[in-house]
């Protein structure tokens, strides 16, 4: 592809900008302001606000497109429980939940989060200071060393039996493959599941 | 990553105008795309986000067809009772693919138009990939390390290998897809959607500027119904396939009536083996025939120094996933 400098499409200079463009000089009031909200959503490389809902609290922010949703986390919001390990969704440490689903939040564009519901290892404890059970399980399972994966292995855990795939180990080890753990505490990982998983259903 | 504009238009039409712009590429689940963009690979001067295009997310099992709109979820498809009691092989090929994060963003349309994992191909230190940079060589050939490269499809200019699983229980079962771009909709096999890399390996589909895939639809075949997808890899999850294949079998007493089988790991494009398809048919699946019929599919296997291991290999889980789709039907 031609490597122009980034002028970067301002709004208006696509074939879809100047029809939508036209459509603004010939409407009416009502037509004009289908165009403006149109206009939103036209390429611009531009920061824009977006509003996330993270850990039960409405949250807007700025973001460039290139933002990532991690880089907004620890960022913009200062919200450094989640990790960056690889950076490049092969490890699992940015694990979040993106409404109530768990991903990479290092591959995720914050503005494609706009209208989220994400939650982050913060957002687990009560506020009261009592430990979400996944957390207390790891604690009690010693399932981390280092701890710089565990926020990640945590959300990905909590996710992996609300998916229904901690049925027996073998099957929790193939769905938290997506968490990798450089000491190797995943014995002990799997355990910290298993007893979770085993609370819930008695 | 480098600046970019993005958009995220409501209806297709939108989407492809944008999409059809010089520079512009297509995000949706992004697990590929953001990834590329951040390893350099990819520079666009704009993304068109196509997942607000809501209508796609959508899929049904009918009696006649399995239709999926292109943003349906890998993770959603792959767990749906009725898609594992309908078409095992393609629910395998989705949830032994990449993890669950990836699985819960990652898109099917996006999963079959997915980059090769190419280690030159990925790595811009390197000067020669013909893929990234058209004219530059090819540093897999010119003394590269060629474990994970194509022994099918590949030509003097590349040999990468398309990397993906889902795309073999599409090829093997008569799957098409259907497309909306600047020249209206069209419906294309899905074993003619990827081009082979002959001279031109950055073409790696026949899809035109603005060109964006909405459904991918599969006809119902009763031998979809006893598939399997096998996958060998080098670890056990989360890796991709070393080979793997999809296969299928539809049995008349102890006659194969209907079989399909694609080759995963081993070929630049989706791949499928119709000589051992066709070494199947009419007769019993034993043991022995489903071995031959391994050896068959990687008879005309063009392996370089690396990825020779890939032929026994491959023909070992093709006799593999023959026999597990057998005893699956219970069987003898």
């Amino acid at each position: 592809m031609p490597k122009t400098p980034p002028d970067l499409r301002r709004p208006g200079v696509s074939r879809r900008g100047f029809l939508q463009g036209s459509s603004v000089v010939a409407g009416s009031l009502g037509i004009a302001a289908g165009a403006a909200q149109a206009q939103d959503s036209m390429p611009s490389a531009e920061a824009r606000t977006i509003t996330m809902n993270v850990n039960g609290k409405v949250r807007s922010l700025s973001v460039e497109p290139r933002t990532t949703l991690v880089e907004a986390l620890r960022d913009t919001l200062g919200m450094t429980g989640t990790k960056i390990g690889c950076n490049q969704g092969q490890c699992g440490a940015c694990t979040v939940l993106l409404n109530g689903m768990r991903v990479n939040s290092c591959l995720t564009l914050a503005v494609m989060a706009e209208g989220a519901e994400v939650v982050t290892v913060e957002g687990l404890a009560d506020p009261n200071g009592d430990l979400h059970p996944m957390q207390a399980a790891f604690a009690e399972n010693d399932a981390f060393q280092c701890g710089y994966c565990t926020p990640g292995q945590i959300m990905s855990a909590i996710a992996c039996i609300d998916e229904g795939h901690a049925g027996d180990e073998a099957e929790i080890r193939e769905y938290m493959s997506g968490n990798l753990c450089r000491c190797g505490a995943y014995p002990n990982i799997v355990a910290a599941i298993v007893q979770v998983r085993d609370s819930q259903q008695g | 990553m480098k600046r970019f504009a993005y958009s995220r238009p409501t209806s297709v039409s939108d989407a492809s105008d944008d999409a059809a712009e010089d520079g512009t590429q297509i995000i949706a689940g992004g697990t590929t795309m953001v990834d590329l963009m951040k390893i350099g690979v990819l520079e666009p001067e704009a993304l068109v986000d196509i997942t607000g295009l809501r209508d796609l997310e959508r899929y049904e099992v009918g009696a006649d067809r399995m239709r999926f709109g292109a943003l349906a979820k890998m993770s959603t498809v792959a767990d749906d009772p009725a898609v594992i009691d309908a078409f095992p092989a393609l629910s395998d090929s989705l949830w032994k693919a990449a993890s669950p994060q990836l699985r819960n963003v990652a898109t099917l349309g996006g999963n079959i138009l997915q980059r090769t994992r190419c280690p030159y191909f990925r790595d811009t230190a390197y000067a020669q990939c013909n893929k990234r940079n058209p004219g530059s060589g090819c540093a897999a050939l010119d003394g590269g390390e060629t474990g994970m490269h194509a022994i099918f499809g590949g030509s003097d200019a590349c040999v990468a290998m398309y990397p993906g699983d889902f795309a073999q229980a599409l090829v093997a079962f008569d799957a098409e897809v259907t497309t909306r771009g600047p020249g209206g909709t069209r419906s294309i096999p899905f074993a003619d959607l990827h081009v082979l890399p002959g001279d031109d390996p950055h073409i790696e589909t026949v899809l035109e500027p603005g060109e964006i895939v909405t459904e991918i639809a599969l006809p119902m075949i009763p031998a979809m119904r006893n598939s399997f997808y096998m996958k060998a890899r080098n670890r056990e999850s989360y890796a991709f396939a070393a080979a793997s294949a999809a296969v299928g079998i539809e049995m008349d007493g102890d006659t194969v009536r209907d079989v399909r089988i694609a080759l995963g790991g081993v070929a630049a494009t989706p791949w499928r083996a119709t000589a051992a398809e066709e070494s199947l048919k009419g007769g019993p699946l034993t043991e022995e025939t489903a071995r031959e019929a391994g050896r068959i599919a990687f008879q005309d296997a063009e392996p370089l120094e690396g990825s020779a291991y890939k032929i026994e290999l491959g023909a070992d889980v093709v006799a593999g996933a023959l026999m597990t789709a057998k005893s699956r039907m219970g069987g003898e």
